[in-house]
């Protein structure tokens, strides 16, 4: 692999693994979500940094350029986080969904209970009446 | 005031349970109403309703000239108008959603509603005027038999006169027929809102397998395959005063991609037991 985009590749690997934390250090990142984009970042940067490695996966998925590993491989990670993502906002869209209803159904029992007890109210006070 | 007493006749199950020990005049208020629940005790008609204000008006009216005893429960979703307000002056309890959230999600409201309240039957239909109320007291006599679940109001069970276009009718077709044989019982008319539950099938769309956009030929499927007894019968639909329909433009491919899909996966979720 010619060394410029070797270390090119290093480099963004390290930037990233490195911005990740940063991230969660910040609270600006879920440990949950930091999970994907670390081992991503880590075995993107293993790979580049081992010719080795990258010579036998190369072998292994029948690529005949290097760089088509790392991008082979990337895309794959990248599917990965994606599908995740669809996973989790499918899970928080029914989560909104249901509070949505409860939401709803809780806001029109208070105004209900609400009537109940200014009516009340007004039959004990009738004097009441001003205030409202 | 006027908001203090807004909800005075809308007989909530609140109310109701309040009247037993509180003041004479509010027994007076509800025992109004009760003699005439004899007929279909526990019975709530669910409404969804989006930007009706023209429509529900008319709607509520025509319930409550068919079956003035029965409450009625409009769930508005996130509407921009003043469908909320008309249907409380028109006597229906009101449950608004913070914003608008789909037709399956606006009904499921009612459905949960009506579990948390002990309501047993549940009636549900349009607020667009398309549903004749002459109906509902038809639909409630059918579902009282023991061994039914779901009545379906049908479009297509005697008369043909219900217009639409071409692509509508034809998704009506396949998915109708699909629905048949998946549930060995001719579904004419999968796409009916005009349904009426009780019992366990209140459970079930109050549940989380109830398909949340449209609920469709799918959802027929669904019951059949959770053992509920549906039946149709024939009611005739008024014609909508502004036709607009769910499924318009990029909603129609994905509609038809949905439908696909929860039928496959319905059919491929395991039977459930008991």
């Amino acid at each position: 692999m010619p060394p410029r985009i070797r270390i090119i590749a290093i480099l963004i690997c390290i930037f990233l693994v490195a911005y990740v934390f940063e991230l969660v250090r910040r609270k600006h990142l879920n440990e949950e979500y930091s999970m994907g984009w670390l081992v991503t970042g880590s075995l993107m940067l293993i790979l580049s940094i081992s010719e080795d490695l990258l010579i036998w996966v190369s072998d292994l998925v029948g690529a005949t350029l290097f760089t088509s590993t790392l991008f082979f491989s990337g895309m794959v990670f990248l599917m990965i986080i994606c599908l995740h993502f669809s996973i989790r906002i499918s899970a928080l869209t029914n989560q909104v969904r249901t509070l949505t209803q409860h939401l709803g159904i809780l806001d029109y029992e208070k105004k209900t209970l609400e009537n109940v007890v200014a009516k009340h109210s007004l039959d004990k006070n009738p004097s009441a009446l001003d205030t409202l | 005031m006027n908001k203090l007493y807004r909800e005075k006749h809308s007989n909530t199950l609140l109310a109701e349970s309040e009247a037993v020990e509180s003041s004479p005049e509010e027994t007076e208020s509800s025992s109004a109403v009760t003699p005439s629940l004899i007929g279909f005790p526990n019975t709530l008609i669910v409404i969804p309703a989006f930007n009706e204000e023209k429509n529900i008006g008319r709607v509520l009216e025509g319930i409550r000239r068919c079956a003035p005893e029965i409450p009625v429960l409009v769930v508005n979703d996130g509407s921009r108008d003043a469908t909320a307000r008309v249907s409380r002056e028109h006597g229906a309890k009101v449950i608004s959603l913070p914003f608008n959230s789909g037709y399956g999600v606006t009904l499921q409201t009612g459905f949960i509603f009506a579990l948390k309240n002990g309501y047993t039957t549940v009636l549900q239909m349009d607020a667009d005027g398309q549903h004749d109320p002459r109906y509902i007291v038809d639909m409630l006599q059918e579902i009282q038999h023991e061994y039914l679940d779901v009545v379906i109001g049908s479009r297509f069970l005697e008369n043909t006169e219900y217009k639409t276009t071409f692509l509508k009718r034809m998704g009506m077709f396949i998915f109708g027929n699909l629905a048949s044989i998946f549930c060995g019982q001719k579904v004419s008319d999968p796409t009916s809102g005009f349904q009426a539950l009780k019992g366990k099938a209140i459970q079930f769309v109050a549940g989380e397998y109830y398909p949340p956009d449209y609920p469709d030929a799918d959802f027929i499927i669904m019951l059949h395959r959770y053992g509920f007894k549906t039946r149709e019968i024939p009611v005739t639909m008024l014609p909508s005063p502004d036709n607009k329909s769910m499924h318009t433009g990029h909603k129609t491919v994905y509609y038809v991609f949905k439908m696909f899909l929860s039928i496959v996966v319905t059919l491929l979720r395991q039977k459930p037991k008991g």
